[in-house]
């Protein structure tokens, strides 16, 4: 019996993972592997398109640039508004996501106005090659992705415009919500790497 | 109207194994249609066009609306029990998830009356289940029919995602006071690998489905050959998906025979570290084995013996987990109930399943056997032999916990020993078909190549199995109406489960239960020998 007595295992575990925070972990896991495949994909026919508009001459990297700087930026601010809502401040936490959001808009945007120069001016639908295909998914998905973490920032805005939004019960959960945002934000800097700089090889470099 | 807006994980479990039964009847049909047809040579039951749609039908359906739901139900049901816990983790995302599989699996079916499409051409889907490319472009695949396979699949995966999700979740989060890791029950452990395979390969299903339908619906380019897509890239990502799925639908029945195995043997699961470390070996090896299935596509001597490689490491931790169930089996006193027998078949047909699986794993030896009923016979071992008769063994095991009385016993037997014979009479011989020359998929064949009596014996295998099945329904019918009370626990089992109430109330343990050990109960019933000394 002592033996059993001096087994502590019967206590409570050790700090107990929050369901919430392994819940978006295992979303994030999830859509990792998702964009990975288009990532993969991409990779793969980079340089094999013989015919249509070509990555070199259709991607320009000046809007794009300021593109990235706001959605890279809004990571630093959606963090400054957790932190506000953490101390409790909930006008700088207000002024932070409403930053956050503007930031995450222009992002939206400039990849629309992005995709009507794309369109009419050079030419590249998905349907032109295999180039415009990868493209036009690859981006494509990564700015849905940016559109519901929108959405969810949005919904935490208009919470806390509504005064639902309590600090000490609730700074866990928009932080949590906020991982999405970083993690929309990480997929960009792969997508931006592979479609800016690796795509934009002269064709028959890369193959 | 109670069942439809539940969040009650032992309710929605439930629905998700009485909905993958009805698809397991539609599916078996199907496969009865075909068995039908193949018996004799040159037979005309149903024309070519119908003979691809019920292959791909019962394909899609057996996998992805009997397998996957059946052994998401089962998690669902225990995992919450067995931990010590009240629900899941996200009950209203649970009941989401069930719901989206059953809307997935109407859509698959409602191709049936909706997919003509604008030509006319296809009801049905009839590519096969993994729909190569470019057979599924609009040019070979008119009207809306793989349209409606993508669409299906795609929304039944969104639930599998959800349902992995909360699984993790669960197993990490909730479990009860002194339930360690290394003390949670094994079926623990095979779902939280379960759901990590399902969280990386249902995406890249998702992913292919989704580039998949861009070609079909905007003219994208990802799969043409004529277009400069790569018909090689589908096969890639489908395997990359398909083969960890075949892991996805055995482990949960792996599962099932490390619970019920030990309790009729009367003895703790041989090696219980050692399996776990197997389990999470074969979790992370099935990632790397996916072009096993493309051995005959010609993608070179480098790659083909590193994945022929990789396929037999992955025996080695599978081959550990058949030597630690028969040292669980091993001097103890075995009582053969029916579940019992149900797992032992499991382990039988499992290991012949698993040889000709390394058979298949030899590079040249596919190229042989690659697409005939060889193969057809090696996956409906594993498959049929290996997950559905571990199915059957679960069904057995916890139905007296779930409704409180226990299934006839007599009638239990007949329904093994129907089902092993006609499962061997059917599936036996098509590994004789399969080296004789037999492709899989073709709806006929000629009458002087040797394959009539081997595909004569499969499908006189078919209306036993069929009898099998027909007995264990009736089972349950007769069970519920009339069956013998089960009490708490009629197994005299160790796991928490069966410390609450048959059937358990909503709230599953009037108080959180305590760990002590791996065996809980055990510990609960006999205080002067505890497990507890021996960890």
């Amino acid at each position: 019996m002592t033996a059993l007595n001096a087994n502590p295992s019967t206590g409570p575990l050790k700090a107990p993972l929050s369901r919430a925070k392994v819940g978006m972990a295992c979303l994030i896991f999830m859509e990792s592997a998702f964009f990975s495949a288009f990532l993969v994909t991409y990779l793969y026919y980079i340089g094999k398109s013989p015919d249509g508009p070509q990555p070199l001459e259709c991607l320009e990297l000046n809007l794009v640039l300021i593109n990235s700087v706001c959605l890279l930026s809004s990571s630093v601010t959606v963090v400054l508004a957790v932190r506000s809502l953490a101390r409790g401040a909930m006008g700088a936490f207000r002024l932070w996501l409403a930053v956050t959001i503007l930031l995450g808009l222009e992002f939206l945007l400039g990849t629309g106005y992005e995709w009507w120069g794309l369109i009419e001016d050079k030419g590249l639908t998905i349907q032109s090659n295999a180039f415009g295909t990868n493209f036009y998914s690859l981006v494509g998905f990564h700015a849905f992705h940016v559109f519901v973490g929108l959405v969810l920032l949005i919904g935490v805005f208009i919470l806390s415009l509504f005064g639902c939004i309590n600090p000490k019960r609730d700074h866990q959960r928009v932080d949590v919500a906020t991982w999405y945002w970083h993690f929309v934000d990480v997929v960009w800097i792969l997508v931006f790497t592979l479609v800016y700089i690796v795509g934009r090889v002269p064709q028959g470099a890369a193959a | 109207m109670q069942w439809a807006i539940s969040v009650d994980h032992k309710k929605l479990a439930m629905m998700y194994i009485g909905a993958g039964l009805i698809f397991f009847l539609v599916g078996g049909i199907e496969a009865a249609f075909m068995r039908l047809q193949l018996a004799q040579a040159g037979n005309e039951v149903v024309d070519p066009a119908t003979f691809n749609q019920l292959f791909t039908m019962h394909g899609t359906t057996m996998v992805f609306l009997v397998g996957m739901p059946i052994l998401l139900g089962f998690g669902n049901y225990l995992i919450p029990l067995m931990v010590g816990a009240r629900d899941m983790a996200f009950p209203r995302l649970n009941a989401f998830g069930f719901w989206l599989f059953i809307f997935g699996g109407l859509l698959l079916y409602f191709s049936y009356v909706g997919a003509d499409g604008l030509y006319g051409a296809g009801t049905a889907p009839d590519v096969g289940w993994f729909a190569y490319a470019p057979l599924t472009s609009r040019t070979f695949s008119r009207g809306n029919s793989t349209d409606y396979w993508i669409l299906g699949i795609l929304v039944s995966g969104f639930g599998s995602m959800t349902t992995a999700i909360n699984f993790i979740a669960t197993i990490l989060c909730m479990r009860c006071p002194g339930m360690k890791l290394m003390r949670m029950p094994m079926i623990a452990w095979m779902m939280l690998v379960v759901a990590f395979l399902v969280l990386v390969a249902i995406p890249i299903l998702t992913a292919a489905q989704a580039m998949l339908l861009f070609d079909r619906t905007l003219g994208a380019h990802f799969f043409d050959p004529e277009t400069q897509g790569s018909a090689i890239l589908w096969q890639h990502l489908f395997w990359f998906f398909g083969h960890p799925e075949v892991y996805i639908l055995i482990l949960p029945a792996f599962g099932f025979v490390s619970e019920i195995m030990p309790t009729f043997s009367r003895k703790v699961l041989f090696g219980y570290p050692l399996m776990v470390a197997a389990t999470v070996g074969i979790g992370f090896i099935s990632l790397g084995v996916w072009a096993h299935h493309m051995f005959v596509v010609g993608l070179g001597p480098v790659l083909d013996s590193f994945f022929g490689a990789t396929t037999f490491l992955i025996s080695v931790p599978t081959g550990i987990k058949i030597f630690n169930w028969l040292g669980t089996m091993w001097g103890g006193r075995i009582q053969f109930t029916t579940p019992m027998l149900f797992v032992t078949g499991f382990v039988a047909m499992f290991v012949i399943g698993g040889l000709t699986g390394i058979m298949l794993a030899t590079v040249p030896m596919t190229w042989q056997l690659s697409d005939s009923y060889f193969v057809v016979g090696h996956f409906h071992y594993v498959l049929f032999g290996g997950t559905v008769f571990g199915i059957f063994g679960a069904l057995f095991y916890w139905f007296p916990k779930a409704t409180g009385r226990l299934l006839d016993e007599r009638l239990g037997k007949w329904t093994f020993w129907l089902l092993f014979i006609g499962f061997t009479l059917t599936f036996m011989p098509m590994h004789v078909s399969g080296a004789l020359g037999m492709p899989r998929r073709v709806y006929t064949y000629e009458a002087d190549r040797g394959f009539e009596i081997w595909n004569l014996i499969s499908s006189i295998g078919v209306p036993v199995q069929m009898a099998g099945v027909a007995l264990f329904l009736w089972n349950v019918v007769r069970t519920l109406r009339k069956g013998e009370v089960a009490g708490d626990d009629p197994w005299d089992a160790w796991t928490l489960e069966w410390g609450t109430s048959s059937p358990p109330p909503e709230w599953n343990f009037d108080r959180i239960p305590t760990c002590t050990s791996a065996r809980p109960l055990w510990d609960r019933k006999h205080p002067e020998d505890p497990d507890a000394h021996y960890e």
